[in-house]
């Protein structure tokens, strides 16, 4: 690991003003230290938001599931009120990596990071979430851009997630064995205004799968799911799963969700 | 005194392993020590045209770069293979030299070719990366099956192949094959493996320039051979002035057995630069050199009759080595294997014939259960297949070849001294519900779930020693083992022993057994281990032999203890020497209440005279103190076998296999603690269940690890597992005194065809390659169903 300099920030608006291009900030570091540690990746900072009390902590209203960024997995997967009312969220949480992974790794982390494998982007899709971050608002969907890109500037930090309380939703993964990242997960929301489906690990990026949503639109059942064709092209292929493999793996596990819902 | 073999005596080593106090090699740090880092071929193969040193020489912290020029000069020696197996044709097998640090030719990712030392960590990590090496690449050889085709790796050895081996007579082979009914045929690959201990390889050497002794503190699994090795082989220095010490060891699998390139690079620099040195694997530098396991391609056919009777075997197998051939790597796939290659069974005629090749990979060696996994995944693969095939149940045709009478001539090499195969076997079924299956598996179908039921019956040859025996098959060392034992003057106990614990408790185990041979409390008996200054001599510890062959040598020298301390006991009780027994820690003169506690005896033979009330002159003849010794080599092998019957439920829409139920029955002979062979057991199970389902080491074809992190390398945890259920028989061991065989390599040799076998059954008998990952599973559940519509 090369040397760096280390910043604990007090507030988000110290962090952001010691932010530059040759910065990261740390939460969870789990990512970010085992990129350091391979050479991967190289700071001039480090930033620790760690200390900032305010981008902790869970809210729920009636109608939202509020996280702050650098809450723990392991708090979202333990939390009472998240698990009464947006359980499928709190069972996400469960089912991150390890236990070592979900008592260091954090929300903000996890979706500024954008693995296409990881877990928490697909409910941001599929919940319609809205990312605080310090200057604006962006929705989920504007969010993601690509393979570990989102629409974040270097000195942006994501304050809180905002999750929209669905009337159904269920998230259903097929674990890679080794990681446990998602070969192919899929979140289904049921909202008063629409479906989303949601598909994380098949492809580059989270995304919206439209055909899966507009075939549960007009009939919310597992059985609706198996007239559409999932097709391979685009989707990731190595050692762990073939194309062929996650295209198939995207709808049994739509079905599952939907049956879990 | 109640025995203390046969109980759950806690582990003694707990209370250090449990609370953070382990003495692990990187926990060794020595004033003014420097670190090493190595430079490693990034290719698989290619020339070194040119080594540049000189920027990184100039780079801040650096105390000297050290290259294969410099190893050459100083005429180190290289590593070697342990075992000289010759071919078929009579001719001697073919290894290439292999310097710790490579000079002219690299052969894997990861091969070392140059290491600087730096006054810190980090330095040495920059300098490192300042060192330019000009490499010509050339085309790596990495496919198994292509090997023997492909250009040569090694200049002389042709084919890329070390040795064609044959065990068993070809001639009788197919005799018994124009006899029979139906031939069962069966293409199988033994997957490599990456042992993974949890204690990633290290090194921290001393060199004191005025006694001119290296220490070499090591992650080993025995160092007495190391420095045996490094001192005749490498020529790093005199065996006298040479001290290796493997102090906490946190798992070895096989992998620590071999010295390697690090540990004879630091001892030799040590001297060198006059400078202590640390050295330390990175993960990914244990996932690309720790020496790799199975690799196996194989061809195998069963003659049977229509009944079921076994008439003749023959497998035809080609070992992958990977670049090198190491310390057991001649011999896991010839002596290791080859005679379990016929299982439990009675076969009147079989042979294997193994092609060792050369690849540019990791070099491949022991792994926990050592050739005997592969010999009895393909055994027990192509039993079930017989089955299938005949329509019988899978437990009735093993039955129908089991020997019955002990001790069983083996077909191959084995004169196996005891066991009980049906016993075995029907106490498995019935553990495991065998009969049950039926109502489960129509369970699972209501689920749309697919059950599947493997059966595997093992025997193997482990308690690795009888040194003519062993000897005579090519291993260029005897395979005896030493123990010491010293009793204080006030009664406490020291057992030094040659074999090496990484996590098989003997600390505990040894404990037990000098506890009952002398009738001293356990808290009184300290076990050391480890280091070549204390104790005798080892060969170490790996093929299940510690207790079988170690244990022994404690054992006997425990009997000398109480032999001598007969003499002086009697001499103390004026009594004659025939009048008095030793029971329970205590000299007693037969019909009378005199007696004295071996305390007492310890103490007197220390005190050879007589002083106010001490009173123990010694015996005409005999010498003071009360330390005897004992190297025990014994006649045979001891065969451990057993019967694992498991239960696997699929996802046909996932491919996902559930390991459901799995039940392991166990033949050990004596056991001395249930509670550590338990761990054992659980242990092996787990890396044979892990190779069948998840683990799977992958190069692609430019000799890259493509399988180099625990991202892509599936470890198996402890959720993939169901709760072990766990039995036993016992037949005792005839070849040593306490009748004990060894545990530590069952479950892996049985484990994993148990589970494939399973999962066929599950899958209606559609062949499917290890690991049984869930995509595979799911193609194979998508066949079944087209060629199920396709038939209707």
């Amino acid at each position: 690991m090369k040397t760096f300099n280390y910043h604990s920030a007090k507030d988000v608006k110290e962090a952001s003003k010691l932010a530059s291009s040759s910065s990261a900030f740390l939460a969870g570091g789990m990512t970010t230290i085992p990129s350091m540690k391979l050479g991967l990746a190289s700071y001039k900072d480090i930033i620790n938001i760690k200390n900032i009390k305010k981008l902790s902590g869970i809210k729920v209203t009636s109608k939202n599931v509020t996280i702050g960024a650098t809450t723990k997995h392991v708090e979202v997967a333990n939390s009472k009120e998240i698990k009464k009312a947006l359980p499928s969220l709190a069972s996400l949480a469960e089912g991150i990596g390890d236990p070592q992974v979900r008592n260091r790794g954090t929300i903000g982390g996890s979706i500024a990071n954008n693995d296409p494998a990881a877990d928490y982007p697909s409910a941001c899709i599929a919940l319609n979430a809205i990312i605080h971050t310090n200057n604006r608002k962006i929705d989920a969907e504007n969010f993601f851009r690509g393979m570990f890109e989102t629409c974040l500037k270097k000195t942006e930090i994501i304050e809180a997630i905002e999750f929209e309380i669905p009337q159904k939703s269920s998230y259903q993964k097929l674990p890679n064995p080794a990681s446990r990242y998602a070969v192919v997960g899929v979140y289904v929301a049921k909202h008063k205004t629409g479906i989303n489906v949601a598909v994380t690990g098949a492809k580059a990026c989270v995304y919206n799968d439209k055909d899966l949503a507009g075939a549960l639109k007009k009939d919310f059942s597992s059985s609706a799911i198996d007239k559409v064709k999932i097709l391979s092209s685009g989707m990731n292929s190595d050692i762990h799963a073939s194309a062929d493999y996650r295209a198939n793996m995207v709808k049994v596990f739509a079905k599952k969700a939907v049956d879990a819902c | 005194m109640a025995s203390l073999v046969g109980s759950r005596v806690e582990r003694k080593e707990d209370k250090r392993f449990l609370t953070g106090k382990g003495r692990y090699t990187s926990d060794i740090n020595i004033v003014n020590q420097t670190y090493a880092i190595f430079i490693r071929s990034p290719h698989a193969r290619a020339k070194i045209k040119k080594i540049d040193t000189s920027k990184a020489s100039k780079a801040p912290g650096v105390v000297d770069i050290l290259t294969g020029e410099h190893i050459a000069k100083d005429k180190i020696g290289g590593l070697i293979a342990g075992w000289a197996i010759r071919s078929e044709d009579g001719s001697e097998m073919k290894c290439p030299a292999n310097p710790p640090l490579a000079k002219d030719n690299v052969n894997f990712v990861g091969d070392p070719i140059a290491v600087v030392f730096a006054e810190t960590l980090d330095e040495a990590k920059a300098a490192a990366e300042l060192v330019k090496v000009d490499y010509k690449i050339l085309k790596a050889v990495t496919s198994l099956a292509d090997t023997m085709k492909s250009e040569t790796i090694h200049e002389g050895i042709d084919k890329n192949m070390c040795y064609d081996w044959l065990l068993g007579d070809r001639q009788k082979v197919k005799e018994a094959f124009d006899k029979a009914d139906k031939i069962i045929k069966l293409d199988i690959t033994n997957n490599r493996l990456i042992p993974n201990a949890m204690e990633p390889r290290a090194c921290v050497v001393d060199y004191n320039t005025a006694s001119e002794e290296i220490t070499c503190y090591t992650t080993s699994q025995n160092p007495h051979l190391s420095r045996l090795i490094m001192s005749a082989f490498g020529g790093v220095t005199p065996e006298n002035k040479l001290r290796v010490v493997a102090p906490d060891v946190g798992g070895g699998f096989g992998s620590k057995i071999n010295l390697y390139n690090e540990e004879i690079v630091c001892s030799w620099a040590a001297k060198k630069i006059e400078r202590p040195i640390k050295w330390v694997a990175e993960r990914t530098e244990s996932f690309l050199t720790d020496t790799h396991g199975r690799d196996h391609i194989t061809h195998a056919e069963l003659a049977v009759t229509n009944d079921g009777k076994f008439l003749g075997f023959k497998n035809e197998t080609i070992a992958n080595l990977g670049a090198y051939a190491r310390v057991f790597g001649t011999v896991t796939p010839t002596y290791l294997f080859g005679p379990c290659a016929t299982g439990v069974y009675v076969m009147p005629a079989a042979y294997t014939n193994v092609k060792a090749v050369y690849t540019n990979t990791a070099p491949v060696d022991a792994y926990r259960g050592a050739g005997r996994p592969e010999a009895t995944y393909t055994i027990e693969r192509i039993v079930d297949k017989a089955a299938i095939e005949l329509g019988m149940d899978p437990i009735e045709i093993r039955m129908k070849n089991f020997p019955t009478e002990f001790p069983f001539k083996q077909t191959l090499v084995h004169q196996v001294d005891s066991g009980d195969y049906v016993g075995g076997l029907n106490k498995a079924k019935e553990m495991s519900d065998y009969d049950g299956f039926a109502t489960r598996k129509k369970e699972s179908e209501s689920k749309g779930k697919l059950r599947g039921i493997g059966v595997t019956t093992y025997f193997e040859a482990c308690g690795i020693a009888p040194s003519p025996v062993v000897m005579m098959l090519g291993c260029g060392v005897g395979l005896w083992e030493s123990a010491e034992v010293r009793f204080n003057p006030t009664g406490q106990v020291t057992v030094y022993t040659g074999s090496h614990s990484h996590g098989q408790s003997h600390e505990t185990t040894f404990a037990q057994i000098a506890a009952d041979e002398l009738g001293v409390p356990i808290e009184n008996i300290d076990v050391v281990h480890g280091d070549t200054d204390k104790g005798t001599f080892g060969m170490g510890t790996y093929g299940s032999r510690s207790l079988a062959v170690g244990g022994i040598a404690i054992v006997n020298a425990c009997k000398k203890i109480v032999t001598k301390g007969k003499k002086i006991a009697a001499k103390m009780l004026e009594a004659s020497e025939e009048d008095v027994e030793f029971k329970d820690g205590e000299f007693v003169v037969s019909k009378s209440n005199k007696k004295k506690t071996i305390g007492e005896v310890a103490f007197a033979s220390y005190l050879p005279g007589v002083r106010d009330e001490v009173k123990s002159p010694l015996p005409e003849g005999e010498e003071p103190g009360l330390v005897e010794s004992s190297f025990f080599d014994p006649a045979n092998f001891s065969f451990p076998a057993g019967s694992h019957i498991c239960e696997v439920e699929i996802d046909p829409e996932t491919g996902e296999v559930k390991l459901d139920k799995y039940t392991a029955v166990d033949d050990f002979g004596t056991i001395v603690n249930p509670l550590i062979v338990e761990g054992q057991v659980h242990g092996g199970l787990a890396q044979g269940i892990g190779q069948a389902l998840y683990e799977n080491a992958q190069y692609d074809q430019t000799g890259q690890l493509i399988t180099a992190s625990y991202m892509d390398y599936t470890m198996p945890r402890a959720d993939n597992f169901p709760e072990f259920n766990i039995g036993y028989t016992c037949t005792k061991a005839t070849t040593n005194p306490l009748g004990v065989k060894g545990c530590g390599e069952a479950g892996t040799i049985a484990a994993t065809p148990t589970v494939m076998n399973a999962v066929i059954n599950a899958l209606g008998g559609r062949e499917i390659s290890l690991p049984a990952t869930a995509e595979k599973v799911w193609k194979a559940c998508k066949e079944n169903k087209k060629s199920k519509a396709e038939a209707a």
